[in-house]
């Protein structure tokens, strides 16, 4: 149950797989999307909401095949680089785009997690159903016309949070997004968590997943680095924005990579290899 | 950030301003990174301190010590009334009705207020690929007034959009860096400039030929009290 995040990442992530690594701004799982790399997944399917600067680094360097997403920035800051490089020219690799909008996205959580076979909300308005899975359905009872979204069901669902208890049971508390409903949508489950405590404490707000929804849990402290784990630290808002120059250029994305993610064995030399930076620097 | 000279303030400045100026106390607005978020937040430090802050990131009621760099920033949970999902956020909270105004932004206007923040060029070619639509399209069907925040050029208000990512219907004004637009008869419509702007610049920062109220105003320069609270807010943002 609990075991090394390399290998939960491992055994429960295979090549071809539709993998979701969920948390809105708050808990990224980074240190799974890290290994996620090290061990080089490919022809993934990535799922998330946010691809955010986690799925920036797994698309450059060729993890993914096609993308699933609704906001595809860095948020406060401008453009995801590698995530636009994919889709427009190609590099490293083609990627297939599937675009929604949140609500879309967040009711097709819900529904994968309800074992519905698609969401429901009024939305899409625009151009963007002509160019993605969204279909109308109209009310048995009213008459009034919705908008229908496939329900995400992913392979593999990874989050990360606060705590662990010694069983395995998880908990996690401050913005929770939508990584409740994607544990429950996943086939599989990977919760990576900042520590290991005796019991846990219920928290105003939080949310608790038992053990057995889940199929690993891995100890990664810091593992959400540059997000943040509230109570624990804070965003790391200096280094989205650092981000927007290190991933301009093929060239220095690789080598950051090289130094900070495939040359280190886990999330405490990662964190050791930037601090190196600063302290070089 | 630039001034503009004799007015002693930036055009960011009198857009943040005018924005806020819209807030009635009360009001509660969907708010999105960067000039809407110091827009909000300086309504509710000045005239309209019950004025409820939503933020995407399930932050209800949300009162920020200084201005978050992202919507989910860790204080904006801290200081929140209410934190909940994201689906329960665009379910139960904003196709529930319960939000008034949502700010929106994009990389294209048109005249109808329809707004495109997901590519410039062919979308399955695309010459550049913006961020997406995120929370646009609900945001503009499902509050009761949408405000959008843009800089005024050519290249933003367009003749016709790239793509749609949200529809104009419920578009009630338009605060760019030159004035303020307001839909008259369908179209958007020039009703205000800001200080020290002639309507002509308005014009030629307009890819269609814009349409021009007869009795367009100038509007009020920020007072002290809103700079020096928009100021205060932006010196806690960057320290």
């Amino acid at each position: 149950m609990i075991v090394p995040l390399h290998d939960a990442i491992s055994d429960l992530v295979r090549d071809g797989d539709t993998v979701a690594l969920e948390g809105f701004t708050h808990l990224i799982p980074h240190a799974a999307g890290h290994e996620i790399a090290r061990q080089g997944k490919h022809d993934l399917t990535l799922v998330r909401m946010t691809p955010d600067v986690v799925y920036d680094q797994l698309i450059g360097v060729g993890c993914a095949q096609k993308l699933v997403f609704s906001w595809g920035g860095n948020p406060g800051v401008g453009s995801l680089h590698r995530l636009r490089d994919a889709v427009e020219h190609g590099w490293p690799l083609q990627l297939a785009i599937e675009e929604h909008s949140h609500a879309g996205m967040a009711a097709a959580y819900a529904a994968g997690a309800s074992n519905l076979p698609f969401g429901l909300l009024r939305g899409y308005s625009g151009d963007l159903p002509t160019h993605t899975r969204v279909e109308t359905v109209t009310c048995p009872f009213t008459g009034e016309e919705l908008s229908a979204v496939p329900s995400l069901r992913p392979d593999v669902g990874i989050i990360h949070a606060q705590q662990a208890d010694r069983q395995g049971n998880v908990q996690l508390w401050g913005i929770l997004g939508v990584q409740k409903e994607t544990v429950l949508a996943a086939s599989r489950a990977i919760v990576t968590v900042e520590e290991i405590v005796d019991e846990l404490v219920p928290r105003p707000g939080a949310i608790v997943l038992p053990r057995w929804v889940l199929d690993a849990v891995s100890l990664a402290p810091g593992g959400a680095h540059p997000s943040y784990a509230h109570d624990y630290y804070e965003r790391d808002n200096d280094f989205y924005v650092a981000w927007d120059e290190i991933s301009r250029d093929r060239d220095r994305f690789r080598a950051w990579m090289k130094r900070h993610v495939f040359d280190t064995a886990d999330v405490t030399e990662y964190h050791a290899s930037l601090a190196s930076e600063v302290t070089a620097a | 950030m630039s001034t503009n000279g004799d007015g002693g303030f930036s055009s960011d400045e009198m857009m943040a301003v005018e924005a806020a100026r819209r807030l009635a106390n009360g009001t509660v607005c969907f708010v999105g990174i960067g000039l809407p978020s110091l827009a909000a937040n300086l309504a509710r430090l000045t005239h309209a301190p019950e004025c409820v802050l939503v933020y995407e990131s399930g932050t209800i009621g949300a009162k920020p010590t200084r201005l978050p760099l992202s919507i989910g920033d860790g204080d904006l949970a801290d200081t929140a009334d209410a934190v909940v999902s994201v689906p329960e956020m665009f379910a139960y909270w904003l196709q529930g009705n319960r939000i008034d105004v949502g700010f929106l932004g994009a990389a294209q206007i048109d005249r109808h207020g329809n707004l495109n923040s997901t590519v410039i060029g062919d979308y399955d070619h695309p010459k550049v690929r913006l961020p997406g639509g995120g929370g646009a399209p609900e945001i503009a069907t499902g509050v009761r007034d949408v405000f959008v925040m843009l800089r005024q050029t050519p290249r933003a208000f367009v003749e016709h959009l790239d793509f749609t990512t949200s529809v104009g219907d419920r578009v009630r004004v338009v605060v760019t860096d030159l004035g303020i637009l307001e839909p008259r008869d369908g179209e958007l419509t020039l009703v205000a400039v800001h200080p020290g702007v002639e309507v002509d610049a308005a014009r030629s920062a307009t890819g269609w030929e814009l349409r021009v109220a007869d009795d367009v105003r100038v509007t009020e320069p920020p007072s002290e009290i809103e700079l020096s609270a928009l100021r205060e807010l932006e010196a806690r943002a960057h320290a």
